[in-house]
């Protein structure tokens, strides 16, 4: 499982960088930025509930949770 | 009987008033991008979500009650249709129209991911109408309109609301104050034009 | 580096823009298309290796035969001229002289994928002059399938894939998310095929002389020619063509040559890389993946030596920050700061990190965006910070190399 952020959604709220912190970042304007430097980083099994929850919690709606 | 459904419609609406004034301040805050009211970020949004749940449940109650008291002789469609009631019909007017928002605002929130984050915002703002009307709503049915408790609660809950929007316009409002607005540059906004 | 024996297959040749102007020329030198069926036009792509001439290279048929699965007879192709690139000019210069190999193309593509729908879309200038030329191609009875000419809005991000799709939905030209790609649902919800206008006028040659004759240019694993438009310090500057693996000195060459001594070439254009000015450097993918270049969308420019390459990509880097669309955060805030950060350093600023500050932008960059524009101008800057080391150094030191007459 991969998590795909929609940029032209993403407001840099932070939510999911609160989440998800071991797998995701702010950069300096707030933006989630993956730890692995993935364009679509992919969720080790133990973060998927932190995963699915960041994608329910994204004010934005700009996460989604993808197979590839 | 009917003097406990009276009561019970009494503090049920009261108690959504401040629930519902803590979950404008909590979206408001939600929005900063700040760990807000002491609470990391997903904490506030969570309760933001919690606390609207919370309030739809004692907004329903309120509505029940006072459908089977006597004396508000509130009927089915007073609940969904404002200002037409029997019983102080401008003021119960208001109580209709905050409840027929909160409703549209928790259903399109509720359905948010399929609805697309647009058509979800734009119900969202609605927000700003449901809380100010759900105030002079309480301020002028009630039979406790006048008394100082009342006045005490209903001025505490606009001093929130106006100190979180107050905050919402500040300049210390959002964590990266120097970021550059997202907008679409208006060059590749152009009418497309087929040419003929 | 790879010898000049191993690779430069390549040469300057004339394919596409080869021939007289007009449908008459035309018929009289390539003849109509032969009827071929949606398989056969699929194969033939394959077989011939063809890739996109837009600037990503991906294979022509992979792109065919999803867009044809999926479209299931509801598919749209639109050929794309927009050429948003100011250093590129050779999508124009196709549609000027060859514009009816452009349509031929397009018209395989739309039978390929049993089409419903075919689009233009390029610079109006560029198709006020068509309007006539499809009028007497109907006549002549040459289109199956009617096309319609769409202006495409001037700016660097107009021509991207996802862009395209969104003008045509009267959208504006705003590049999309890409969790769901174009060829699955583009055009009003239909899979669409968006191909480079040069791609559908190698395929409208290939379909008249067949794969093999396409694969006897360029290199055996980069087959055919390209369009190259090369500007900067040579005599005359325009769009010439030439199998892949062409030696750069080569193209610099079929345009007059250089007007002085020249230290680097930028490939790919602004969101390309700078390479040496070696005249043996093939210009292939795989001889210029080590710069971390491509020949892209066959854009050229040459630096003479007096001229500091770390203002010319601070030039760059800042029409390229001023091009974002605007919709994501990384790249509306990422790319100014980067060209910023560039403009410093060419402008002799020093501060302590400036150098380590501008890679390390252009790589939080990298990725992040709608589009592959932040990617694009990354791979930029990081190139001239490699390829201009030495006035990186002078530069912050306060010095410059080239300006000054160190070269
Ligand atoms: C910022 C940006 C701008 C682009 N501009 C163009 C363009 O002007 N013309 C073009 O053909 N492709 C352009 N592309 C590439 C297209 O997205 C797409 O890959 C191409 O049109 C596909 O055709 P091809 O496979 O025949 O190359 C651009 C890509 C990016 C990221
Ligand atoms: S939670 Fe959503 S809006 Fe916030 S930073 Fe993450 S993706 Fe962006
Ligand atoms: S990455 Fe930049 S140019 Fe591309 S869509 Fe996003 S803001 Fe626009």
């Amino acid at each position: 499982m991969k998590l795909h952020v929609d940029w032209t959604a993403c407001d840099g709220r932070g939510v999911c960088t609160e989440l998800l912190e071991e797998m995701l970042v702010e950069d300096d304007w707030g933006f989630p930025v993956a730890r692995d430097g993935q364009r679509s980083p992919a969720v080790p099994p133990p973060l998927e509930g932190a995963a699915k929850q960041a994608v329910d919690r994204c004010p934005m709606l700009a996460l989604k949770l993808i197979a590839r | 009987m009917s003097d406990a459904l009276w009561y019970f419609a009494r503090g049920s609406g009261v108690i959504s008033l401040v629930l519902l004034t803590v979950v404008v301040a909590l979206g408001i805050g939600s929005r900063s991008g700040k760990p807000a009211f002491g609470l990391p970020r997903f904490a506030v949004s969570l309760l933001h979500r919690n606390a609207a749940l919370l309030s739809v449940v004692f907004v329903a109650g309120h509505v029940i009650s006072l459908l089977f008291d006597p004396y508000a002789q509130l009927r089915l469609f007073d609940v969904v249709l404002p200002f037409v009631g029997n019983y102080r019909p401008v003021w119960q007017g208001f109580g209709t129209l905050a409840f027929d928002l909160l409703v549209a605002i928790v259903v399109t929130s509720l359905l948010r991911h399929r609805l697309g984050a647009r058509t979800w915002r734009v119900v969202h703002w609605l927000a700003y109408l449901c809380w100010p009307v759900a105030l002079m709503h309480g301020l002028g049915t009630g039979s406790d309109n006048g008394t100082w408790w009342l006045w005490t609660i209903s001025i505490a809950c606009a001093v929130a609301v106006v100190a979180a929007i107050g905050w919402r316009l500040s300049t210390g409002f959002s964590r990266f104050p120097a970021r550059a607005e997202r907008q679409v540059a208006p060059r590749l906004r152009k009418e497309l034009e087929e040419v003929r | 580096m790879t010898s000049v024996a191993e690779a430069a297959v390549g040469r300057v040749e004339r394919r596409l823009l080869d021939g007289e102007l007009g449908l008459d020329a035309h018929l009289a030198r390539h003849g109509r298309l032969p009827l071929l069926d949606g398989s056969q036009i699929i194969g033939m792509a394959r077989d011939s290796g063809l890739t996109g001439r837009g600037g990503a290279g991906f294979p022509v048929w992979r792109k065919l035969s999803a867009v044809a699965e999926a479209g299931d007879g509801s598919a749209v192709v639109v050929a794309n001229g927009a050429e948003g690139e100011p250093a590129s000019g050779k999508d124009r210069a196709l549609l000027a002289y060859q514009p009816n190999l452009v349509l031929d193309g397009l018209q395989l593509v739309a039978a390929a994928t049993k089409a419903r729908a075919a689009h233009l879309y390029a610079p109006k200038a560029a198709l006020a002059p068509l309007r006539a030329l499809l009028e007497a191609r109907r006549v002549a009875g040459l289109d199956r399938m009617s096309v319609t000419l769409q202006a495409a809005p001037d700016a660097f991000v107009s021509g991207e894939e996802s862009a395209v799709v969104s003008a045509l939905n009267g959208r504006g030209a705003v590049p999309a998310d890409k969790r769901i790609r174009v060829i699955q649902a583009g055009v009003g919800g239909s899979p669409t095929l968006v191909q480079n206008v040069e791609t559908l006028a190698h395929l409208a040659l290939i379909a008249r002389y067949g794969a093999g004759w396409f694969l006897s240019a360029g290199t055996a694993d980069e087959p055919g020619t390209f369009l190259a438009t090369i500007s900067g310090a040579v005599r005359r500057p325009g769009v010439v063509e030439a199998g892949y693996g062409v030696p750069l000195g080569e193209l610099i060459a079929a345009v007059g040559g250089a007007t002085m001594r020249l230290q680097a070439v930028l490939i790919g254009g602004y969101h390309g890389g700078w390479v040496p000015a070696d005249p043996a450097l093939p210009v292939s993918r795989q001889a210029l993946e080590p710069y971390g270049a491509s020949p892209g969308a066959g854009v050229l420019v040459a630096l003479p030596a007096g001229a500091c390459g770390l203002g010319e990509t601070a030039r760059i880097a800042g029409y390229l920050a001023d091009q974002v669309a605007g919709q994501c955060g990384p790249c509306i805030n990422g790319l100014p700061r980067m060209a910023a950060t560039l403009a410093d350093l060419a402008a002799r600023r020093p501060r302590a990190g400036l150098a380590a500050e501008a890679e390390r932008l252009a790589r939080l960059v990298s990725g992040r965006g709608a589009c592959h524009h932040p990617d694009g101008t990354a791979r930029l800057v990081l190139s001239a910070m490699r390829m201009f080391q030495a006035d990186v150094a002078a530069h912050l030191n306060g010095r410059c190399l080239a300006t000054e007459g160190y070269r």
